[in-house]
């Protein structure tokens, strides 16, 4: 979250310069703040930090997957109508089916992966819904796990894998395969692990990875 | 064999009897993907998709770009239904930096959205009546959407890439005259589109050809995770407007489409019938609109997200679509996943294509609201 003691910061790096007149380069906080109450900016933090009441539903649910699965399951928030939670690859299966049979939550809407190459691990994230449970269908369910990243990927034969959940939701069946191809993240058990929309000979690394450069970027 | 194979490579056995057929890429009615599909006789044996030659990357390019720049292009894949894939772009920058929309925004937004879903499915019923080689069908449609065409004009300046919503409200208010000119045109519409009825789905040629074929369950509509009028299609009560309803949905005057059947023809239905829907929520929502007032929460220059990730979806022509956002304290978003109803409902297609003749491909194909560019992303 941005905080307060950005606005020195933000005075420099935003594009104001262009839209609302010159501004000297050398200008103090109060000066800058000055300038910019002239010109009728706000200069508030971006993201106002307001503390939200956990709703009770979606923390009822969240209680069953740490009471199940204590330390295997972390929970990374409740808010309303969304829950996160992080399984270790290991896990995750047992988890799925958890989140299948127990909280009926009953298909995939999509499949995401991110990539983090600082921490050398690339995430992928399942958002699972409820068609059948009505009090499900406000609901997203994120379940996310980590998986190792290497620096010179070799898709579908290095480290970069986790196992498949296509045989407990079945929809996620084309999005493992766009994660497989855009982040090289292989996932095991998954009876059709091709490409889907990269071309057969594309020969350079997993496209969404944050190494792979737009050129002219 | 013994030679081990690179993963997503395979060795194909040939069958004397099968005969592999590429259908597309170049847009044989499929727009721009392929069917790989295998025919014994006229009988379609098996059917694989092959999507992906109109990726371009959306995904990646939103990386590059400022929650601003990002407006116009993400809106590229289904460009006559702009609004709703900027809806829940909209809704999650809204969310990720806190901003509040003036109640007056709320509901041009949500009529945007509905013009914008009628030009849609009269675009895809056009090709729909031209494939089933019902020539009428494509002119009526085709006609019709002109109405829809102006109004956003009229609203947004462009005809077809709108970019109305912006995060924070829309871009411009209502030009003078619009309630009672957009009035006037859905009335008019409503009554031209019973005229479909009589036309075009109650036509026995069609109902020969599309009833009873490509039958979806209402099982495997839950178990492929399929979305939109496929899945109310076959007997699944799940509409996003309902479920979870954004900006003023819940005020609105309207119900879901939702039919048993599960064929073609159902499909095919469920999306005429919310026409009438929309025409119901574009009169409610003219009635309760407030009659002045701000339309935009300006946005300081270059915003940034806090770290934090968002998760939006709304209800679009084709089904649900989410945005995903992930961001870490930058102008640019760190990550941007589109989830759209397109992508989702292609998995259905092997399963309904199974056993089909080849003639009807083009009935389960365009039953399926399938949209390629959207897809593809």
């Amino acid at each position: 979250m941005s905080s307060g003691t950005d606005k020195d910061v933000e005075a420099k790096d935003t594009g104001e310069e262009k839209t609302t007149g010159t501004k000297p380069e050398s200008m103090s906080k109060d000066e800058a703040k000055k300038f910019y109450e002239e010109k009728g900016l706000d200069l508030s933090p971006d993201v106002p930090v307001k503390p939200k009441p956990i709703p009770e539903f979606e923390k009822s649910l969240a209680d069953k997957i740490s009471s199940k699965f204590g330390d295997k399951a972390h929970v990374d928030y409740v808010r309303s109508d969304r829950i996160r939670v992080t399984a270790k690859r290991e896990d995750i299966v047992s988890v799925a089916k958890f989140i299948r049979d127990e909280l009926k939550y009953d298909h995939a809407e999509s499949v995401s992966g991110v990539d983090y190459p600082d921490s050398k691990e690339i995430e992928v994230i399942y958002h699972l819904g409820s068609y059948t449970d009505e009090k499900l269908g406000r609901q997203i369910f994120a379940l996310a796990t980590r998986v190792p990243r290497e620096d010179v990927p070799n898709p579908g034969s290095d480290m970069s894998r986790t196992p498949s959940l296509r045989d407990i939701f079945y929809s996620v069946e084309f999005h493992e395969r766009e994660c497989f191809e855009m982040f090289g993240v292989y996932f095991e058990g998954h009876p059709d692990m091709r490409r889907l929309l990269l071309p057969e000979d594309w020969a350079d690394i997993p496209p969404f990875r944050k190494d792979f450069k737009i050129k002219g970027r | 064999m013994t030679t081990q194979l690179p993963p997503g490579m395979h060795i194909e056995t040939v069958d004397e009897k099968i005969m592999t057929l590429n259908v597309g890429p170049q847009h044989p009615g499929s727009g721009h993907m392929r069917l790989i599909i295998k025919v014994d006789g006229d009988y379609i044996v098996s059917c694989d998709p092959d999507p992906g030659y109109v990726h371009r990357g959306e995904e990646k390019m939103a990386e590059y770009r400022n929650y601003i720049q990002n407006i116009p292009h993400l809106e590229r894949p289904v460009i006559h239904d702009s609004s709703n894939i900027l809806y829940p772009y909209c809704l999650s920058v809204e969310e990720l930096l806190g901003i509040e929309v003036p109640e007056r925004a709320k509901y041009i937004r949500v009529i945007a959205a509905e013009l914008n879903r009628c030009i849609y499915i009269l675009y895809w019923l056009a090709i729909y009546g031209i494939f089933m080689g019902h020539s009428t069908m494509f002119m009526w449609p085709a006609g019709d959407r002109e109405l829809f065409i102006d109004l956003l004009e009229a609203m947004s300046g462009a005809r077809v890439t709108h970019a109305y919503l912006v995060p924070g409200g829309v871009r411009n208010d209502l030009p003078s005259n619009f309630e009672e000119r957009c009035l006037r045109q859905v009335e008019y519409f409503e009554k031209r589109l019973k005229e479909y009825e009589a036309v075009f789905y109650q036509n026995p040629l069609l109902k020969a050809r599309t009833e009873g074929s490509g039958i979806l369950s209402r099982t495997d509509a839950i178990r492929l995770g399929t979305t939109g009028s496929v899945l109310r299609a076959s007997g699944v009560d799940f509409d996003v407007r309902k479920k979870e309803p954004y900006d003023v949905y819940e005020n609105l005057d309207f119900q879901s489409i939702v039919m048993k059947e599960g064929d073609s023809y159902a499909r095919s239905r469920v999306p005429y019938l919310e026409m009438f829907e929309s025409c119901r929520i574009i009169k409610d929502a003219l009635r309760k609109m407030p009659k002045s007032g701000s339309v935009r929460t300006k946005l300081k220059p270059n915003p940034k997200g806090g770290n934090d990730e968002v998760y939006r979806r709304i209800e679009s022509g084709r089904g649900a679509i989410g945005y995903y956002i992930v961001s870490n304290n930058r102008p640019e978003p760190y990550r941007v996943k589109i989830s759209v109803g397109s992508f989702r409902n292609l998995i259905c297609m092997p399963y309904l294509l199974k056993g089909e003749k080849l003639g009807n491909m083009p009935a389960v194909y365009w039953g399926l609201n399938y949209w390629p560019v959207e897809a593809d992303r």
